[in-house]
């Protein structure tokens, strides 16, 4: 019964990812894509937990670590990119 | 160019805790290479992922202040430290690039298990943030 429910949670990770795929490629604004690739990291950490759950092993966890690390650094660059048009400053105005 | 001043406060807060959650995985990462997955590779990615994050918080003249590298002399030191634990073999009348382990009591730790392989790993793990550094500043840079 576990079993069924995480291969079918899988399932539909692997459909929430098609779909903010699909709204990276169409989306208007760039800060749709930014909010969709946060998204996909975050579904991505979901689906590989999942995936050492189903296989019961703890060999995944520090992929998870680092895939949450990434994403991170890719949306903080993403969102700076929107705001100031630079992402690394030689002297930040303030 | 907005003239409106951006309150970046959150981000400032927050990435000066994260960063050092960050470095310690990549040190974590550089040492589990020994039986684990993990290695000088992953690990100088992970740690050169924090200084990347460094530079996009704050600015190029901040970070420098901390650290004041040239990361393109990081990534020669890094290569000379491996090819020199490579060669150092030679002089031992042994292969090029074989390494030398060994069990040694030292206090506090026990028994524990010391290899050349360290070196070479840590040759591997500064050549990859040196050019990691070094190719992000170069593409993003403004001006």
């Amino acid at each position: 019964m576990i079993e069924k429910i995480m291969l079918l949670s899988l399932a539909l990770f692997m459909v929430a990812i098609a779909l903010l795929l699909y709204r990276i490629i169409k989306g208007p604004t760039l800060p749709d894509r930014a909010i969709a690739i946060d998204t996909i990291g975050v579904n991505l950490i979901s689906a590989i937990a999942i995936v050492s759950i189903v296989l019961k092993t703890k060999a995944f966890l520090e992929a998870i670590l680092i895939l949450g690390i990434l994403a991170f650094i890719g949306t903080i660059a993403f969102s700076k990119y929107i705001e100031r048009g630079v992402i690394v400053e030689r002297k930040s105005r303030d | 160019m907005q003239t409106l001043k951006i309150n970046d406060v959150i981000l400032r807060t927050v990435v000066k805790g994260v960063v050092f959650i960050v470095l310690t995985l990549g040190v974590y990462l550089f040492f589990a290479g020994h039986n684990d997955p993990g290695g000088g590779f992953i690990g100088g990615l992970v740690l050169g992922s924090g200084i990347v994050l460094l530079y996009i918080t704050f600015d190029i003249e901040t970070v420098h202040k901390g650290m004041p590298f040239d990361f393109k002399k990081v990534a020669a030191l890094g290569v000379l430290l491996s090819t020199g634990s490579a060669i150092a073999s030679l002089f031992f009348g042994a292969p090029f690039l074989r390494q030398a382990d060994d069990y040694f009591d030292i206090p506090l730790l026990g028994k524990t298990h010391l290899t050349t392989v360290t070196i070479f790993e840590a040759g591997v793990a500064l050549t990859v943030i040196g050019t990691l550094v070094t190719i992000i500043l170069s593409i993003s840079e403004d001006g």
